[in-house]
């Protein structure tokens, strides 16, 4: 072998999608602020009740008890448990059906203009309209009110892997194709690693929608679930409770986001730092 | 024994309408030879090895390949392409293995490759870590680790700063002659190909076809700049001076993306 050069010299790095901007926790002095930011909120929320007394702003204290309360009776827990198993199925059942919706259309034309309309019209509908229809054909049971949820989700999760599917570089398929690598580890070390930033983006947005949604689906048709106890809690005019029960929801939604969605876009994105 | 026989292959330009690339292009190869295919800009040679390599089935003609017609389950052509296209989300050692079956034996063929080559100490590494001339080295360790029959070459080396360029033909040449296979390496420069070749094929421009063939006996170890090499190259500019035409530019133009 000839003695060369090190080629070992820095070189313009291959295009690789932009990094994502800056690390999350930042400086040390970030996490203060974060937790003097908390306690301001507490704080003002404090000043709030006292200054307008009123049976409709109660205090911190009151609602951090009534948690307790509810926890203690098992309620929360127990509608918590059930939404949350609602989210999880609704969920899954979106993305999977959006992302191989999403893949198709991006992939075959004919496909893409057949079921354009139907995804205008998809993504046009209002949740109300869908929930009321899926009770109303389906009957008030659980399956009804997952298929709403789900049905309300598909058209964002197919527009958004749809343009991950456009965007699929034709060059590194081509090393896949000029190798004769089988379909299946095409498509799983090939293809789909390059929808991952995609799935992420609408796995992300569909979580926050689905929350919100299944909450209303509940309040309209089923007999438990935090979406129940809010509506019940309504009607009597227990704002406690329904600030027990959101600060709960909240706090939930918070965990996952930090503990299963960050650390999974994390381990996938892991070669691009 | 490779036999290329391509009668016509059009592509639609970007107007959309028809451009022949190729017509009666004719090409053998013997086992274990390494032939380099040389012409100008545009006339075809990339077509050319995408018809070989089965990426462009839409072609009046046959490639055979031991007598046979490949299938598409033929798992012994290698390729390399102009850039490096390696996976970015896997690391050096799994874009190597990404061709193989994984299998133990693949696993240290894959090993050893990439050790010959250097990279022993980035097997972990992501490819957009690396330099350009790392990132090729990968791509000629997969192009080489599934034993292939047939190694397709589309001008791999350009956009290269001069000694990576060679010390990547060394390695090239190198595993070419340890494995056997047979080489059809397409560039644009005939420097290169002198370097390189067992016999060299010239195609005229658009519709390409092979217009000379030129077996060369000089010895290796050779290199781009070696007298010979450089002796051969004058001679055959002052042989066939219209012939040669546009493909002594000696600065590569930057491809790479």
């Amino acid at each position: 072998m000839k003695a060369g050069v090190d080629d070992s010299a820095p070189w313009p790095q291959p295009a690789v999608p932009v990094r994502r901007a800056m690390k999350r926790n930042g400086p040390q002095g970030e996490g203060w602020l974060r937790a003097a930011s908390l306690a301001a909120f507490l704080l003002l929320w404090q000043l709030a009740a006292w200054l307008f007394a009123s049976q409709t702003l109660p205090t911190p204290a009151t609602v951090f008890a009534r948690i307790a309360a509810e926890t203690a009776s098992l309620a929360l827990p127990t509608h918590l448990a059930i939404t949350l198993a609602r989210v999880v199925v609704a969920f899954g059942l979106a993305m999977a059906l959006g992302a191989a919706i999403g893949i198709a259309m991006g992939r075959w034309r004919r496909l893409d203009a057949l079921l354009d309309g139907w995804l205008v019209l998809g993504l046009n509908i209002p949740a109300l309209v869908t929930i009321i229809l899926c009770y109303v054909w389906f009957g008030l049971n659980d399956a009804a009110a997952i298929v709403a949820v789900a049905l309300n989700k598909i058209p964002t999760v197919v527009v958004t892997v749809r343009e991950g599917a456009r965007a699929v570089d034709a060059r590194l398929m081509q090393v896949a194709h000029a190798y004769r690598l089988p379909r299946l580890r095409t498509f799983a070390r090939v293809y789909l690693p390059q929808l991952v930033p995609y799935l992420m983006a609408a796995a992300r947005s569909g979580l926050s929608l689905i929350w919100k949604i299944v909450l209303v689906v509940e309040l309209l048709g089923r007999s438990n679930g935090v979406g129940f106890q809010l509506n019940m809690f309504f009607q009597l005019f227990d704002i406690t409770g329904i600030l027990a029960y959101t600060l709960v929801f909240a706090a939930v939604v918070l965990v996952v986001e930090a503990a299963v969605l960050r650390p999974l876009e994390r381990r996938l994105t892991r070669w691009r730092s | 024994m490779l036999d290329i026989v391509i009668d016509r292959k059009t592509y639609p330009d970007r107007a959309g309408a028809p451009h022949l690339a190729l017509a009666g292009l004719h090409l053998e190869a013997a086992p274990g030879e390494f032939v380099c295919v040389v012409g100008p800009s545009g006339c075809g040679k990339s077509t050319l090895l995408n018809v070989v390599g089965g990426l462009d089935r839409d072609v009046d003609g046959r490639v055979r390949l031991g007598g046979a017609p490949f299938a598409d389950s033929t798992h012994d052509i290698g390729f390399m392409f102009q850039e490096p296209r390696l996976m970015p989300w896997l690391t050096v050692l799994d874009n190597v293995l990404l061709v193989t079956d994984a299998s133990p034996a693949a696993q240290r063929r894959a090993r050893d490759l990439l050790a010959a080559m250097g990279l022993a100490d980035v097997l972990d590494a992501y490819p957009g870590r690396l330099s350009g001339g790392m990132q090729r080295r990968v791509a000629l360790a997969r192009a080489f680790v599934i034993e292939p029959k047939l190694l397709l070459m589309d001008e791999p080396f350009v956009s290269l700063d001069v000694p990576t360029a060679n010390r990547l033909r060394a390695m090239l040449v190198e595993q070419w002659q340890r494995s056997g296979a047979t080489v059809l390496f397409v560039t644009h420069d005939l420097r290169e190909a002198l370097a390189l070749a067992d016999r060299i094929c010239f195609l005229s421009a658009a519709p390409g076809r092979v217009v000379l063939e030129l077996p060369l006996t000089l010895a290796r170890p050779r290199a781009p700049d070696d007298a010979a090499v450089q002796a051969l190259h004058a001679e055959l500019l002052a042989r066939h001076p219209e012939l040669l035409a546009g493909l002594t530019s000696e600065p590569h133009e930057p491809q790479d993306e």
